[in-house]
């Protein structure tokens, strides 16, 4: 755990002091002991990198205390916002808003993203739930892969008809490129809301990790601990998704490698998951910056090349569960 | 009603079906052209501007949007039959990511100045979709066995780090080839020319015929493999081989309509809801239907929101992912 703090520490003053006109580390700390407005190099640090770095940070770790929290209380490994339909969902949501009220504010869009993505993920898991049970995880992620399929469609849809496809492609690319203390300011209140519910709820998502029975015996209050679970898993998702777009497969990642770590006791996953999370997302964020400067590599492509390999790694070990 | 029978009304039901969405697609546009009139221009004896735009603008659409809709159907069809598994499609298997992806590179290659004949598409689009179709086999392949579920996660997968680097491609291109690819991709038929189903029929064509000499180990093969094996397949060269076939149609079919989703899941079950699972006639009338699909999807994108044009592969998934969900949800994924 410490290791991880490390790494994520170390990786986040890279972060910061890395990009075109690179700042040392001398800079970084007078920008902390005392900023100067008359310097470029202390504006682009406060203004630019710190917002950005601070956002790939929380919404990091809210993506992956996401996936921790659903894979732990639905018990499979593939629960996770990006396979649940949750960025098609908010991208739908974003878009009917952006075609009904073209000059809508900040929090109107977070609002739409939020909504679009609780359908999203409502209506994955209730159809891979009820139709196969919680041992079905293949039932889950296709039942995910379709409700994607569906609202990306009628998303898509939406952003021909209405002619936004320049609005939106900030969304579509994903990444935390633009993220000013603003938007911060309005997202970070429910990332931080959700996780200390996430964190207050994890001895019981630990139990009910357990199955539903052991955990009732256990005197776990199955139903309570599930609503609690699904409240924070939306607001952390649901709030990342809003002001970073489609970052994929961080939450399906992070709470497999801490697991990886920490072994099986949510109590330890969900935070570690969460640091995780965070560190990949400022990796990739630093990668997406540096790659190929000065223009952006998206975010999401580096998501995915840490994502896809994990998602086929469950698949073939955990061929006899599914 | 006689076995002969059986097997022929939905033929016949369906062609008619077909038949008669091909005339609404036909005369129906931004200037709407009455039967009658429609089969003057048709024969040639219409006046001038009818006959152009039937000739030049909505006949080769329909026949491009037919030909890609048989070749996704027969994919699918051919997918579903050797993994066993009715969820299987080569959107959900990463074919059509593959293919797409490579046309994406191709159209990036034109950008900066070297030309490809537009003919050599197919080629490219099969290479990307065997590309994927391979990697998707090896990531799901354990201790020499490649089980179905597996195969799907693993297309899962590979759907999303190949949309995620075609994503790339596409950010690459100017503005006006971004908004050309990203329409494409999402399946568009939209100024679809003769050249593109004069390239596309040979292909299906041929790729047909090498699947008609197939359909009796198809058959044996969606009966599972020891009952294969048993009755004297080869069950691994014979799947290797209608795989390989699988790849080309699906490639084929991307190749000029971009990726129409779901086609290639949905036209297989009706057809087999119809005549049951022999494959001899299942996969024509699956052909049949998923020609059908997206000749309706390419009319309603086209009409429903006129004049702005909605591409048939988002038509295609709105209506295609629900039947999916519902497939699930009555447990009918697992045949055989």
């Amino acid at each position: 755990m410490s290791l991880v703090l490390v790494t994520m520490i170390g990786i986040c003053a890279l972060s910061l002091v890395q990009g075109a006109g690179s700042a040392d580390a001398t800079t970084l700390l007078e920008v902390l002991n005392g900023f100067d407005p008359q310097k470029t190099d202390h504006l682009i640090l406060r203004d630019l990198r710190m917002p950005r770095a601070l956002a790939a940070l929380m919404i990091g770790a809210a993506l992956g205390v996401a996936g921790a929290l659903m894979q732990g209380v639905t018990r499979n490994p593939l629960a996770s916002p990006t396979l649940m339909g949750l960025n098609a969902g908010a991208g739908l949501g974003l878009a009917c808003v952006l075609v009904v009220a073209p000059g809508a504010p900040f929090v109107a869009l977070i609002a739409s993203a939020f909504l679009g993505a609780g359908i999203g993920v409502g209506l994955s898991l209730g159809l891979g739930l009820a139709a196969g049970g919680a041992s079905a995880p293949l039932r889950l992620a296709l039942a995910g892969a379709a409700v994607s399929a569906l609202l990306g469609a009628i998303g898509s849809g939406v952003v021909i008809v209405g002619e936004i496809a320049q609005d939106v492609l900030f969304f579509t690319a994903g990444g935390v490129q633009g993220v000013g203390w603003d938007e911060l300011g309005l997202a970070a209140p429910w990332i931080v809301i959700g996780l200390l519910i996430a964190l207050l709820a994890s001895p019981a998502v630990s139990l009910l990790s357990l199955g539903e029975d052991v955990a009732a015996s256990l005197g776990a209050r199955v139903i309570l601990t599930r609503t609690v679970a699904a409240v924070a898993t939306l607001l952390l998702a649901g709030a990342a998704v809003a002001i970073a777009g489609q970052v994929g497969f961080i939450g399906l990642a992070a709470p497999h490698l801490a697991r990886f770590t920490v072994g099986q006791d949510y109590r330890r996953i969900i935070p570690v998951a969460g640091l995780i999370g965070a560190t990949l997302l400022v990796a990739a964020d630093l990668a997406a910056r540096t790659l190929n400067p000065p223009h952006e590599t998206p975010v999401s492509l580096l998501t995915a090349l840490i994502g896809a390999p994990v998602l086929i790694w469950i698949a073939r070990r955990s061929a006899r569960v599914l | 009603m006689t076995k002969a029978m059986k097997t022929a009304s939905p033929i016949v039901i369906v062609g008619l079906v077909f038949l008669a969405l091909a005339t609404l697609s036909l005369g129906t546009g931004s200037m709407n052209i009455d039967p009658s009139a429609l089969f003057s221009a048709l024969l040639g004896t219409g006046d001038s501007g009818t006959s152009l735009i039937v000739w030049s603008i909505r006949l080769p659409r329909l026949v491009l949007a037919a030909l890609a809709g048989a070749s996704l159907a027969l994919a699918g069809a051919i997918l579903q039959g050797i993994t066993r598994n009715g969820l299987a499609d080569p959107g959900i298997l990463g074919l059509t990511a593959g293919a797409g992806l490579a046309v994406t590179g191709l159209i990036w290659l034109q950008s900066n100045g070297i030309a490809v004949e537009p003919h050599w598409r197919p080629a490219v689009a099969f290479a990307g979709a065997a590309f994927a179709a391979f990697i998707t086999a090896i990531a799901a392949r354990r201790d020499g066995v490649i089980a179905p579920v597996r195969l799907l996660l693993a297309g899962i997968g590979m759907n999303a780090l190949i949309g995620a680097a075609t994503l790339v491609i596409a950010m690459g291109l100017d503005q006006q080839l971004y908004s050309a690819a990203a329409v494409w991709l999402s399946g568009s038929l939209s100024g679809a020319g003769w050249s593109a189903s004069a390239t596309l029929a040979p292909w299906l064509a041929i790729l047909a015929l090498a699947l008609a000499a197939q359909t009796r180990q198809l058959d044996l093969l969606s009966l599972g493999d020891e009952t294969a094996a048993g009755r004297g397949l080869a069950v691994d060269t014979c799947r290797l081989r209608v795989a390989a076939i699988a790849v080309g149609l699906a490639g084929a079919g991307v190749a000029f309509s971009g990726g129409i989703g779901f086609v290639g899941l949905v036209a297989p079950h009706m057809a087999r809801l119809m005549v049951g699972p022999k494959h001899v006639v299942a996969l024509p009338l699956a052909a049949l239907c998923g020609a059908a699909i997206t000749v309706a999807a390419d009319l309603i994108g086209r009409t429903a929101f006129a004049p702005v044009e909605l591409p048939a592969g988002i038509v295609a998934s709105a209506l295609g992912a629900p039947w999916f969900i519902w497939l699930m949800w009555n447990g009918k994924d697992q045949k055989g």
